[in-house]
């Protein structure tokens, strides 16, 4: 399996005991101290999931995320000392994947990121239809037409999750479940966020969607109202 | 007491004149009283006399019943005329009381009136009096001089034959073109004819009085009188008639005072115009005073007002170096001190709170090092060869999770106390937290050998809660009662009526001393301090529970016995921001209000009605929620016992109504139906 993750984090300690716990993983770790050097250190290593510290020296966590998002939908799981909702729907906003707070048991955020790499190892030839929309499940690609849309592979899992039942409304539970990996419950703020960050690239008024529909009260489903 | 019968007979036969018919006509006005109208059955007190003199009652009752009509229509008219009066006095009043100004004005003006009047009734007198003195002066030169001519004239030794008609004409003639006076002339001896009067005047207009103090005085003494002119075919005129005699001959000469009466008209009505003007004046120049005074201190009270709204940057204006602008100034003054003052106790507080924020947070970056560190020994605890060592991983990675779970809580603490805790809710069925929160807690209660028996009722109860605050609270409230639970059951109770939810987690452990229900609520309080820290709770669990009920608009409520285990219940509104009144869920759990409730009446659907409704801080209507029939769980006696319960609860009194034979207790009759028609629903 892939395995190489950058870690990026100013301190030393907890980056070295990380990577202790990443390598007894099977794990590449690589390391990077510094929010200014975060982007050339992603270019150079190409890793398969990002360790990222929100608070960093330099460029904070919330610009590292931007800027790797930017130019890349690999899976990106924040450290955070915080979990303020303002802090965790920021980093969220700024394209993390997930989040762990700090302090965090080595299991959990190991399970975290095996759930973010996970998805990448499982082909299978299907194409589904939502709306205008056609997904192709194995090509890993969404068209409205002949138009792609880039989706990071989070989103496109969420797309994937709603759209192979559509009509069937989805709890955040049971999306933290399906699309995370959560077992127990854990923030429905991730759900929220990122049906928001989907919303924006696939729908037409992402103010009125029609592909990702609201179920108030209870949670979302995909298709026409 | 004997005398009592005697005196009931006699008392409304008394005053049936006055409240007899009342009572009759309005007995005949309903529908179930009027078959008999001397039934009275709404005094009882009247019920003996109406029956002995039914027979004549109708017929006068039918008599004065038209009476009786136009009395009532008086009476509401006149109600009306008061209450109209007393609306306009009372609107009068809240502005006297209210505005200085208004005080100043009117005080101004009443007494400034009084004042005019005086001085112009004063004034008006004395210009009368010296027109008139005037008048009657000049009046009395001229009949002195009328006197000379008449005897001159008509003197024997005038050789001329001058009748005495020639005399009055000649004299008239000297009051000149305009006619200043008139005259009238008599002569005493002549009895046939009375006397000579000039144009047409009467000779009547000269008084009585007058000609008898003419005739009788000496001769040549002056007489004057005001009295009524009166002229053939024209308005008499008041005036001055002035006499005198010479024995023979009797000379008047009367004045008409149009003149001066308009004179005085003309003086009156100035005088009056002027006061009205002067009145006008004085109360627009107290108002204008007044308002000098006022209008600052108005101003003062406005930017006080504004002050203590908060807004700490209000001043006033100071001009010049009077009273007022010391007002000004020092008002100024406060509220630069207090300013200061507020403004450095918020900065100490946020620096405070910022310094347990930024503490919290850096703590964790190390925390999470050593976690990960502790976890890789422990994992790793069989390959150490001293046991000692191995040990001690282990207790590393247990106290590293209560020191966790503390740093978690302290942080959690601090964000309610720096008023940055923020509800996130949404609408939710509670019974799907309470699931969760048992879930969670479940293996806990297992490993203490409590059983966890849920009570949920069957229909879902939505409320619009924080689904992580509420399980947070939940989780810490059955983690306290696994923990003081002593290994017996654990009952989970919800239910919700139309405004709110409750949950109640209730233990039959050691319970709570009286006045612990209040202080469980403490941070970081032990009930027993001596007992062993079992499941290593953080001490302010109940604490943060509490916060996050209050962050809810909810309530966090204990209650317990000892030896009789307490309960714990968190009411939440059903809409967030909406105030609880009342929760469906007793606080005192029902079985132990049991005994009491057998004595307290079989009619247990009548109990809501017959509460002291005097103590009832819940005045809706205890309605049972009618959404699914025979499944619902919460019969009519519930929330309205719930709702009874309130009482005791929200008169503080949590810790008194632990205490079984307490007044509290008695006030609620708890109905026995209750409890089973409960635990059938489930």
């Amino acid at each position: 399996m892939k395995g190489r993750v950058l870690v990026v984090d100013d301190d030393l300690a907890l980056a070295e005991m990380l990577g202790i716990v990443l390598r007894g993983e099977g794990f590449e770790p690589s390391f990077v101290h510094d929010g200014d050097k975060a982007l050339e250190a992603f270019r150079e290593t190409r890793p398969d999931l990002v360790l990222l510290d929100l608070m960093l020296p330099g460029a904070d966590g919330i610009d590292v995320c931007r800027q790797i998002r930017a130019e890349s939908g690999v899976p990106i799981v924040m450290l955070t000392a915080k979990s303020d909702t303002v802090d965790v729907v920021l980093g969220l906003e700024s394209g993390a994947d997930d989040y762990i707070v700090k302090p965090f048991k080595p299991k959990e955020l190991v399970a975290r990121m095996r759930a973010r790499l996970r998805r990448t190892e499982e082909p299978a030839p299907e194409t589904l239809q939502i709306g205008d929309i056609t997904i192709d499940v194995a090509g890993h690609s969404v068209k409205r037409g002949d138009k792609t849309i880039p989706l990071t592979p989070l989103e496109f899992d969420l797309l994937v999750a709603l759209a192979r039942k559509p009509r069937q409304v989805f709890t955040r539970e049971v999306l933290l479940e399906q699309v995370w990996g959560y077992r127990h419950a854990a923030d429905t703020r991730l759900v929220n966020v990122h049906v928001q960050r989907l919303r924006a690239k696939i729908e037409k008024d992402p103010e009125h969607p029609e592909i990702v529909v609201t179920v108030r009260g209870v949670g979302y489903k995909a298709g026409p109202a | 007491m004997t005398v009592k019968p005697d005196d009931d007979g006699p008392r409304p036969a008394r005053t049936r004149g006055a409240l007899g018919p009342v009572t009759r006509a309005r007995d005949r006005l309903r529908p179930s009283g009027g078959r008999r109208p001397g039934a009275g059955n709404r005094i009882p007190g009247l019920v003996s006399a109406p029956v002995r003199t039914a027979g004549p009652r109708v017929v006068a009752g039918l008599r004065a019943h038209r009476l009786q009509r136009l009395r009532r229509f008086a009476r509401r008219a006149l109600g009306a005329l008061k209450r109209f009066l007393r609306r306009w006095v009372l609107r009068f009043y809240t502005r006297w009381r209210r505005s200085i100004q208004l005080r100043v004005v009117t005080s101004t003006l009443l007494i400034s009136t009084v004042v005019v009047a005086i001085l112009g009734v004063f004034l008006m007198e004395q210009i009368t009096t010296a027109l008139l003195n005037g008048k009657e002066k000049s009046a009395l030169l001229q009949l002195e001089e009328g006197m000379g001519i008449l005897e001159r004239e008509l003197s024997p030794a005038n050789v001329s034959e001058v009748t005495l008609n020639d005399v009055t004409n000649q004299l008239k003639a000297r009051s000149g073109p305009s006619g200043l006076y008139e005259v009238y002339v008599r002569d005493t001896r002549d009895e046939y004819r009375d006397g000579y009067t000039t144009n047409d005047v009467l000779a009547e207009s000269v008084p009585e009085r007058l000609r008898r103090q003419v005739r009788e005085d000496p001769v040549g003494t002056q007489h004057s009188t005001y009295s009524e002119i009166v002229y053939i075919g024209r308005e008499s005129v008041p005036g001055l008639v002035v006499g005198a005699g010479d024995g023979r001959y009797e000379l008047y000469y009367l004045f008409p005072l149009t003149q001066e009466q308009q004179t005085l008209t003309t003086v009156g009505n100035t005088l009056l115009a002027v006061s009205v003007v002067l009145l006008v004046l004085l109360a627009a120049i107290a108002s204008v005073v007044t308002r000098q005074v006022v209008i600052p201190v108005r101003l003062a009270a406005q930017a006080a007002e504004r002050l203590a709204a908060g807004r700490l940057e209000e001043r006033m204006k100071v001009r010049g170096e009077d009273d007022l602008a010391r007002l000004a100034a020092s008002f100024n003054d406060m509220a630069g001190n207090l300013q200061e003052k507020i403004v450095e106790l918020e900065e100490l507080s946020q620096v405070q709170r910022q310094f347990v924020s930024d503490v919290s947070h850096e703590l964790r970056t190390p925390l999470t090092t050593i976690r990960i560190a502790a976890d890789m020994l422990y994992a790793h605890r069989e390959q150490f060869s001293d046991p000692a060592v191995g040990r001690s991983a282990e207790l590393l990675q247990s106290q590293l999770e209560r020191f966790e779970a503390l740093l978690a809580d302290l942080l959690e603490i601090s964000r309610h106390d720096a008023g940055a805790a923020t509800l996130d809710a949404e609408s939710v069925d509670v019974r799907d937290l309470v699931l969760r929160a048992v879930g969670d807690t479940e293996g806990l209660a297992e490993r203490k050998g409590s059983k966890l028996v849920l009570q949920l009722p069957g229909e879902p109860c939505m409320a619009e809660v924080d689904r992580r605050r509420v399980e947070r609270i939940l989780r810490n409230l059955l983690v306290n009662a696994i923990e003081h639970g002593e290994g017996k059951d654990i009952v989970v109770s919800v239910a919700a009526d139309r405004d709110a939810v409750a949950m109640a987690v209730r233990d039959h452990g050691v319970g709570l001393k009286p006045g612990q229900a209040q202080q469980v609520f403490e941070r970081f309080w032990r009930a027993d301090p001596a007992r062993a820290r079992t499941t290593g709770g953080t001490g302010l669990g109940l604490a943060i529970a509490k916060e996050d009920a209050q962050l809810h608009g909810g309530w966090l409520q204990a209650w317990g016995e000892p030896g009789k285990g307490s309960q714990f219940r968190l009411s939440l509104p059903r809409v967030a921001g909406a105030e609880l009144r009342g929760s469906p869920l007793p606080l005192v759990p029902p079985e132990i209000d049991l005994p009491r409730a057998s004595f307290g009446g079989r009619t247990a659907p009548d109990a809501p009605d017959s509460q002291p409704s005097a103590t009832d801080p819940a005045p809706e209507s205890p309605v049972p929620k009618p959404r699914s029939g025979a499944q619902d769980p919460q019969p009519a006696p519930v929330p309205a016992d719930a709702r009874a319960d309130e009482d005791a609860g929200a008169a503080g009194a949590e810790a008194g109504v632990g205490e079984t034979g307490g007044p509290a207790g008695d006030g609620e009759p708890r109905p026995q139906g209750a409890q089973p028609a409960r635990e059938d629903g489930r």
